[in-house]
């Protein structure tokens, strides 16, 4: 006796059943519409057309903000023309590696304990001397 | 006079689209078709108003043109929206065709993202200001556009007051919005313009003639007094000096520049100098 159905006849239903359902979805019947790239793009602003200067203007001392920011913005809307930026640090490489430096002694202190604290002894200038080697009890030799 | 009168009647009678090349520095009307330097190739002198585009993308390799103001995009074509002289520039640096805009005249603003203007506050509703720019409806600024101004640090603007901004938000579908600093945060001269002075209206095409880099007019301006001014794309410009009649002075050349020509502009420079 046969109990339930064929492997065969189970694949037949299923697929039927996804024909269904695929059937069911909504598609739209267009033919394919190919994107038309376009190389004109549209711009309203004149601001790429002409280069034009800064608005705010003062002349002869007026309002001496004012000249400071016309030199900085028309300055800057010529330099960016020429390529040559330097990148400027606010902090130079040394002055980092020197607070470096002196960071990790005072961080490191804090965190020391009683023991330790000899080996954190401070210099006249208040730099951390190098920390010497631990006393450890050495065993006699016969 | 006579020469732009009869190309446009040469071209009307042909009724063939122009290269662009050809045309720049004349003067366009609304309607012509122009052609972009690729395109010339194909049509040749014989050439009617249609020929299949066939768009060989291996063939040729396209470069993109931005079309300004006065200019639209129709098909692989620029058409010509407002009447004036055809201008380009050349793309500095990098890639691109150069930019093709018309050089127009008009009074009436049309608010543009990016542009710097001087407005009026005409309403303060909540947290936002509505200011007056010129264009068919008040842009909106919000009292936290300003530089250093939070919640509890509110800036110091009445209704009456004049604004420098720019625009973040400037298209037909929406009221424009406009800002008093700028994408890093800092004002760089926005915010609002300082007590006394005058405002006055020119048209936009003086103000664009009056910022270009080699303008004769603001460097003989400059040598009169010591006095301050603010343009702004909206056609409007504030002045300030020290005394009244100077101010007035200085606004009545500003306004008559545009229809002067430049020996009587010397002219009256000199007269004043003397004076």
């Amino acid at each position: 006796m046969q109990r339930g159905l064929d492997s065969e006849t189970k694949k037949q239903l299923e697929e039927e059943e996804k024909k269904i359902i695929s059937e069911e979805h909504w598609y739209l019947d267009l033919p394919e519409l190919k994107e038309k790239e376009s190389f004109i793009i549209e711009e309203q602003s004149f601001l790429l057309c002409e280069d034009l200067l800064y608005g705010r203007m003062s002349f002869r001392g007026f309002n001496p903000e004012v000249e400071k920011l016309m030199l900085q913005m028309n300055a800057k809307h010529k330099a960016e023309e020429v390529e040559d930026e330097t990148v400027e640090l606010d902090v130079s490489d040394e002055e980092m590696a020197r607070r470096y430096e002196t960071l990790v002694g005072t961080i490191g202190k804090k965190f020391a304990r009683k023991r330790d604290h000899a080996s954190y002894e401070e210099d006249e200038n208040g730099d951390i001397k190098p920390i010497k080697a631990k006393k450890m009890f050495l065993k006699p030799q016969d | 006079m006579a020469e732009p009168v009869s190309v446009a009647a040469e071209y009307l009678a042909g009724s063939r689209a122009r290269a662009a090349r050809t045309v720049l520095g004349q003067v366009v009307l609304p309607g012509e078709e122009l052609l972009l330097p690729e395109q010339e190739d194909a049509e040749g002198p014989g050439g009617a108003g249609e020929r299949p585009l066939s768009l060989n993308a291996g063939a040729r390799s396209r470069v993109r043109v931005v079309c300004g103001p006065g200019l639209r995009r129709c098909g692989d074509r620029l058409l010509v929206t407002k009447c004036g002289r055809l201008r380009h520039k050349e793309p500095g640096s990098g890639c691109g065709g150069g930019v093709y805009w018309v050089d127009s005249q008009q009074k009436r603003y049309v608010p543009v993202k990016g542009d710097h203007v001087i407005g009026i506050v005409t309403a303060k509703s909540g947290d936002i200001f509505k200011v007056d720019v010129g264009g068919s409806e008040p842009a909106s600024l919000s009292y936290l556009s300003f530089e250093g101004a939070t919640k509890r640090n509110r800036p110091n603007v009445q209704v009456g007051d004049l604004i420098y901004g720019q625009f973040v938000v400037a298209n037909k579908d929406m009221e424009p919005e406009m800002v008093c600093i700028d994408s890093c945060g800092r004002a760089n001269g926005m915010g609002v313009i300082g007590q006394d002075g005058l405002l006055f209206k020119v048209t936009l095409g003086l103000i664009r003639k009056l910022l270009a880099p080699d303008c004769e007019i603001i460097q003989e301006v400059g040598k009169l007094y010591p006095l301050e001014i603010v343009f702004g794309m909206n056609g409007r410009i504030w002045v300030k000096a020290k005394t009244i009649q100077q101010t007035l002075i200085l606004a009545n050349i500003l306004e008559a520049c545009e229809h002067m020509t430049s020996d009587q502009r010397k002219q009256i420079f000199s007269r004043l100098a003397e004076s």
